[in-house]
């Protein structure tokens, strides 16, 4: 029996012992603290032990009311915990398929052995770990990673080296220049979103005035008529009627603690290729939170909760200076804006689990618990946060929420389509003369935007694009005259572009790994069929795979896609089914004949799928 | 049946139900079946295998759902045997044959096992899928109880019942994705300090191999046990007591 009972199957090997491991007995809650918050105590006693401790996990436990395999479940759940010490300096380079086609692998190779240490190892002497993570959110900067939680971007081979140089010397961070971590936030194109900043507490006024007016039922009435107006639909990638779930929660009956309803923000921004969100929290923070403070006001919720995904950590100490400032002006608080209403916004961080952008993992996750997505009925507006009736919308929807409320839903009706009004951001990587944010009204075609990004001729530069990540939709070049829409090719704002020269084989194995390693493990046909998934696209690619591969290919992911409990498993097998319909000429030269397809050699040594892991 | 009581129907069959139960409790109570694995009439369902999956067919169109989760309505279309259906419950089955290591041929609970029967009802021959190799710690740290990890289907049948029944939250659900794994809850994560009892309804509900009483080998010989016969009461569809 493994020494380590919290993860004995861990691929973790951690060299060194806990004898020096750094006191975090301040950083445990209060006797009888909510369990709600053991997920932050861990990010913090992460952060301090590079572990959580044995001890802590039984001090926590006692603390919170929880057995010990409760605290082990969360912490073998997220991706940045762990049961066993990682590198006091602690790598993640960024495994996303954008960051490999610029060169991240010969990066993380030439980094491990600058510091003599092997990939998802501790060091003997407990200074340093590199591992892979999924992608980062900072595509357009790449390569990039994450130094304990401090963002690297624009790596090179000089700057890995630079890398490995302060790490040997035992630099601390606050002394390694700045520009190592600095997150530009390149916007190319501005539409009414980011040409509009409103001044704080603006968007908040109109709520205010008639409420004191003609009382608060009315002004819960006209703030969602207006948002029914303007045809609001999240732009979290689903499309569904911002008034409407508004309105649902509001009708909800209370829970019976009688603590009002919840407004969750969506800031997990895990979908590979996106980093619209990381703009918006850098510099639009107060549209974001002065979004869902509206939502409270209008649904009757006391309490709201920006999640922010593990990966956009370094962006916290910024919003808990807008939470405070907000606090002062009295936009947050008892009395928000003068309406006789209390709305507090606490700040939740993720630990790298990508499922948590599914809004009942999230709403798990904030409650501190693994991300397990919920079973529907009930729906987060009717029982959401701790059972209260939850209003969750994404990050930008909560912007354009704002600023409907200032300048009206004609506004924002004039930009867009019918069916799609306004515009959407959009994170644009890969293969592009200019990487990075634009801002595009809906209805916009695939190759009007590639010719904003500086693309010329599309036949000549376009293989692929990838609409919304690897569970949107990949197009070939003949289709750029589709239009980003809801009514076409919905998005929830990533846009990858693949040059001629890339294997969309092999891009789709990455991302079909990426489903594989973010699987929550609940269910049965996600669980298993990513598994089964990843070990066709590596036969494939390894020129063990024959015809029947592919009809069990598509058999697995027919059932994946009907019976998976949540979108994750549903669209896993996408980039493969796409690669397969579109781009036939990257995988049936790869099939041989069925006596072929058995490799003896391949078949008893461990399989590269099952010994991979992001972190 | 009185004119009052609301009813769906299921492949056809009306099926009375109270208001609040679930398609699988109504369609229990009603004596009819659906396979299922990670349910058990005795607790809240979580909906996790999906083996229970049927077909809704209602005013805004066609969806599949787990019957052990989604709540009954009157009119409501429910559709079960088919043979999409059939086919994407005995590939789930199969999944989770593949997922483990499942020897039966000398696997104590060959026999009483409601994996091996769920597959023989649906006529599942081989496992299709390619077999994980995927390493599972065993616990033998117990006196009276072991624990093989390699034979756990994640159903947390064990989980509900060690809190619900016997209250002693032994178990829990740990990892995720592939290295998804059953956590003991004692301060040394073994089974010899958690408190379980070999007469511990968390040990008896484990419909597989994973959790069984020590020093209970072949009492019964394979080939009597429950689902081993040849005839139709040896078909776990009509044993509802088991489930």
């Amino acid at each position: 029996m493994s020494p380590t009972p919290a993860s004995p199957e861990s691929t973790d090997t951690a060299a060194n012992t806990s004898a020096d491991t750094p006191d975090a007995s301040d950083l445990l809650p209060p006797q009888g603290a909510p369990p709600a918050v053991l997920l932050q105590v861990l990010r913090a006693v992460q952060a301090r032990c590079q572990h959580i401790p044995e001890p802590v996990v039984l001090a926590l436990a006692a603390r919170l009311g929880l057995g010990p395999a409760e605290v082990r479940s969360v912490v073998s759940f997220y991706h940045f915990l762990s049961s066993t010490p990682r590198g006091r300096f602690t790598v993640y380079l960024s495994d996303s398929v954008t960051d490999r086609m610029l060169g991240s692998e010969a990066l993380l190779e030439r980094l491990c052995q600058r510091l003599g240490v092997a990939e998802g190892q501790t060091r003997a002497d407990g200074r340093v770990s590199v591992h892979r993570t999924a992608c980062t959110g900072l595509c357009d900067q790449g390569p990039a990673g994450l130094l304990n939680g401090w963002p690297l971007t624009r790596l090179t081979e000089r700057r890995i080296d630079e890398v490995a140089a302060l790490i040997e010397a035992d630099t601390p961070l606050a002394q390694w220049p700045p520009d190592f971590f600095e997150v530009r936030n390149p916007v190319w194109r501005h539409e009414l979103t980011l040409s509009h900043p409103i001044a704080p507490g603006l968007a908040l006024r109109g709520f205010a005035a008639l409420a004191q007016a003609q009382g608060l039922d009315a002004a819960r009435t006209q703030a969602i008529a207006t948002l029914r107006d303007a045809g609001l639909r999240g732009r979290g990638g689903a499309g569904f009627a911002t008034w409407q779930k508004w309105q649902a929660c509001l009708e909800a009956p209370d829970a019976p603690d009688a603590q009002g309803k919840a407004i969750t923000c969506n800031a997990d921004e895990g979908e590979p290729g996106t980093f619209k969100d990381r703009l918006l929290l850098m510099a639009w923070a107060h549209e974001v939170i002065e979004g869902m403070t509206l939502a409270g006001l209008s649904v009757g919720a006391r309490e709201g909760f920006l999640y922010v995904r593990g990966e956009y950590a370094f962006i916290a100490p910024h919003l808990q200076q807008v939470l405070a400032e907000r606090h002062t002006q009295g936009w947050l608080g008892a009395n928000v804006a003068g309406t006789g209403q209390a709305f507090e916004v606490a700040l939740h961080l993720g630990a790298g689990a990508y499922v948590c952008g599914e809004e009942t993992a999230l709403i798990e996750s904030v409650e501190g618990k693994r991300g397990i997505p919920r079973s529907r009925p009930p729906f987060p507006v009717d029982r959401g946060v701790l059972g209260r009736p939850t209003v969750n919308n994404n990050v930008e929807t909560f912007v354009q929420v704002a600023q409907i409320a200032v300048h009206g839903a004609p506004w924002f009706r004039a930009h867009g389509t019918a069916a799609s009004p306004g515009t959407r951001l959009l994170s644009i990587a890969g293969d592009v003369p200019r990487p990075g944010l634009y801002e595009v009204p809906w209805g916009l075609s695939v190759a009007e935007v590639l010719a904003g990004c500086g693309v010329t001729d599309i036949a000549a530069q376009v293989q692929a694009v990838l609409v919304g990540g690897p569970s949107g939709k990949l197009i070939d070049a003949s289709q750029c005259q589709r239009r980003i829409a809801y009514e076409d090719l919905p998005t929830g704002g990533a846009f990858t572009v693949f040059g001629p020269q890339r294997d969309m084989l092999e891009v789709a194995r990455q991302y079909t790994r990426f489903f594989a390693a973010e699987s929550c493990g609940f269910c049965t046909p996600c669980r298993v069929g990513c598994v089964q998934l990843v070990d066709t696209a590596d036969r494939l690619v390894q020129g063990h795979a024959s015809t029947h591969d592919l009809d069990r290919l598509r058999d697995t992911a027919d059932l994946m896609g009907r019976l998976s409990h949540c979108g994750l498993g549903q669209t896993a097998a996408h980039p493969l089914l796409d690669v397969l319909a579109h781009f036939p000429q990257a995988v049936l030269p790869r099939l041989v004949p069925d006596v072929r397809a058995f490799d003896l050699e391949a078949a008893t040594v461990p399989h590269p799928s099952r010994t991979w892991t992001p972190a | 049946m009185s004119t009052d009581t609301p009813t769906f129907t299921l492949d056809g069959r009306p099926i009375p139900f109270q208001p609040g139960q679930t398609l699988m409790q109504a369609v229990q109570a009603a004596g009819a079946y659906i396979p299922h694995l990670c349910h058990h009439a005795d607790f809240d369902p979580i909906g996790s295998c999906k083996v229970c999956s049927v077909r809704l067919v209602g005013p805004h169109g066609e969806r599949t759902v787990t019957s052990c989760t989604w709540p009954a309505q009157a009119g409501l279309e429910v559709r079960s045997e088919t043979a999409p259906i059939r086919h994407d419950r005995q590939r789930l089955v199969q999944m989770l044959f593949a997922e483990g290591q499942h020897h039966c041929p000398f696997c104590e609970k060959s026999g009483n096992c409601h994996l091996q029967a769920v597959g023989y009802h649906l006529g599942m021959t081989d496992t299709h899928f390619h077999h994980s190799q995927q390493p599972h710690a065993v616990d033998a740290s117990h006196p009276d109880v072991w624990l093989d990890r390699s034979r756990c289907i994640l159903c947390e049948l064990c989980v509900r019942a060690s809190r619900e029944v016997d209250g002693k939250s032994a178990f829990a659900i740990g990892g995720r994705g592939a290295q998804t794994t059953l956590l003991v809850n004692s301060p040394s994560g073994l089974l010899q300090d958690s408190g379980v009892a070999a007469s511990d309804r968390a040990v008896h509900i484990c419909p597989v191999g994973a959790l069984m009483p020590k020093r209970q080998g072949f009492a019964i010989p394979i080939g009597q046990r429950h689902y081993d016969g040849p005839d139709d009461d040896a078909d776990i569809a009509r044993r509802p007591e088991d489930t």
